[in-house]
């Protein structure tokens, strides 16, 4: 299916650079705590769980289920479908579902990884496996 | 220290307007300050506290100084939707802390006929705005999990609109005043699955106000009394994105906390005010308040139970967002405004719940699906 959209571009900051440096290199980046051991996404230097300095740069499997989502009939760029994915890691984030059909999306639908383009760096997205 | 009992609700006005394309949005706000203090007695010179949200033109410096007031307590908590609730929960506790004797909260805007004041965006911009989270889609991703769990149907959330258009018929100035039905609901347009367009609340121009005050004063002036006895807020987000659970809103925690300060249960409530931006939103805070067990809001919202004079739960009489009024897509305002009128007995006398004594005004603003906060108040007439 040929995706035409244009999306944002991520500002970044110094925070964040190094998902985006590795987004251009096809890799989805999580961040996990080595105090408490959690994962979490989006990125922090800080652990929103236990708040220590401690956290390290680990690359997701990029596989993961669908905890829901809802398909946005009609919008300015045309239908799309967005939920959450819940990561083989742990953290869930927010996505769209792209190069499938999303008739057939169900909460539980196995997903993975992809990237779309922007005029900065690449945006992570899920498509149906 | 507590605010049961400390705080009354003195004046209250909903602008009547549904569509405003010849007046400015800072205009409403004044024309709601009158209204307020015209229905509490007062004058504007009586003022001491004044507390807006995202919605006033500039924050709380260029209205105060817009409406020429002079105010030594001030408040521009921005909660979304629910910031009204917050404010009334934030003004009991200045008055109880005698930081202000006078407090004046307002809502306006113009969405149908102008530009609606950004959201705004935290360290998450780069990890979501790409996704078009809007709050139909959002809404339809709390809903799509929770009839995943529960079973809940469409059915179900149908009833909710059902019943608020039984109750918008009665208001003059309700957008949508045609009783709809079950049928209705299914066969209207899917927006954003599992939700339907009339699962969704309108979108108005207008706005509402009131004034908080001092059990003296309030006793001084010549509207029924009406008191807060209870107050609960809390926020709720993805957290790190570990634990997500979009079944369940911030009012499993502001509620409780609402309840036990009020020293009154879900079950004595005799009138509740339901933040209604989507269906889904009444049938999960519902829950989360304890009207029923989590997981049960479908069979408690079905067949009429929230219609005045027929269920168990008479909520929104006003018609709530749903069909009456969501101005600039804020509907906390509306929720206090008609609680107010119940426990006075000024609702339409259709939708009156008879000896109405207490009553709750409960919101969520945010976004349910992702960040949101939630506020509870507890009301009751003395």
């Amino acid at each position: 299916m040929a995706d035409a959209k244009k999306y944002p571009t991520p500002i970044t900051n110094p925070e964040t650079a190094h998902f985006w440096e590795q987004t251009a290199k096809g890799k989805l980046m999580i961040k996990r705590c080595t105090a408490c051991g959690e994962a979490h996404y989006f990125p922090r230097s800080i652990c929103p769980f236990c708040f220590s300095d401690k956290t390290v740069w680990e690359e997701s499997s990029g596989e993961g289920e669908i905890y829901t989502f809802s398909r946005m009939r009609k919008s300015a760029s045309g239908p799309y479908a967005i939920g959450y994915v819940t990561l083989k890691e742990g953290p869930s984030l927010l996505t769209n579902f792209v190069d499938c059909d999303m008739e057939k999306l169900k909460i539980g639908t196995k997903v993975k990884v992809v990237f779309k383009a922007t005029d900065g760096a690449p945006l992570p997205f899920f498509t149906a496996v | 220290m507590t605010i049961k009992g400390k705080a009354y609700i003195a004046g209250i006005f909903e602008h009547p307007t549904r569509h405003a394309p010849d007046k400015s949005t800072a205009q409403l706000h004044a024309e709601i300050a009158k209204g307020a203090l015209e229905d509490a007695g007062l004058t504007k010179a009586d003022i001491d506290g004044y507390f807006c949200a995202g919605d006033a033109p500039g924050g709380v410096m260029a209205m105060v100084d817009y409406l020429g007031l002079k105010v030594r307590h001030f408040d521009s908590t921005d909660t979304g939707g629910c910031s009204y609730l917050v404010h009334l929960g934030h003004a009991a506790e200045a008055i109880a802390a005698g930081k202000c004797s006078i407090a004046l909260v307002t809502l306006a805007g113009k969405p149908r006929t102008g530009v609606m004041p950004p959201r705004a965006t935290g360290a998450e911009v780069d990890f979501e705005a790409a996704y078009g989270g809007t709050t139909h889609n959002v809404y339809g991703m709390c809903a799509m999990r929770h009839m995943h769990e529960f079973g809940t149907t469409s059915e179900q959330l149908a009833w909710i609109k059902v019943a608020a258009s039984h109750h918008a018929q009665y208001n003059p100035h309700a957008m949508l005043p045609d009783v709809v039905t079950v049928e209705d609901v299914l066969n209207s347009p899917m927006i954003a699955d599992p939700l339907h367009r009339m699962d969704c609340c309108v979108v108005t121009d207008g706005g509402g106000g009131f004034i908080v005050t001092t059990e003296a004063i309030a006793k001084s002036l010549k509207k029924p009394l009406v008191r807060m006895i209870g107050h609960g807020e809390a926020l709720k987000g993805p957290r790190g994105g570990q634990a997500l659970n979009l079944t369940y809103s911030a009012g499993v925690w502001s509620g409780p906390k609402a309840f036990e300060e009020a020293g009154v249960t879900p079950k004595d409530i005799k009138y509740a005010s339901i933040y209604d931006s989507f269906t889904i939103t009444v049938l999960m805070q519902l829950e989360d308040l304890g009207f029923c067990k989590k997981g049960e809001g479908g069979k408690f919202v079905a067949d009429g139970n929230l219609i005045s004079g027929v269920g168990k739960l008479p909520f929104n009489t006003d018609g709530g967002g749903l069909c009456s009024n969501h101005p600039v897509n804020r509907g906390g305002m509306t929720k206090i405004l008609e609680a107010v009128r119940q426990l006075r007995g000024e609702a339409h006398p259709k939708v009156q719940v008879p000896n109405c004594d207490l009553a709750i005004a409960h919101g969520t603003g945010g976004l349910l699906g992702i960040r949101q906060a939630a506020s509870t108040c507890i009301l009751e007439r003395v």
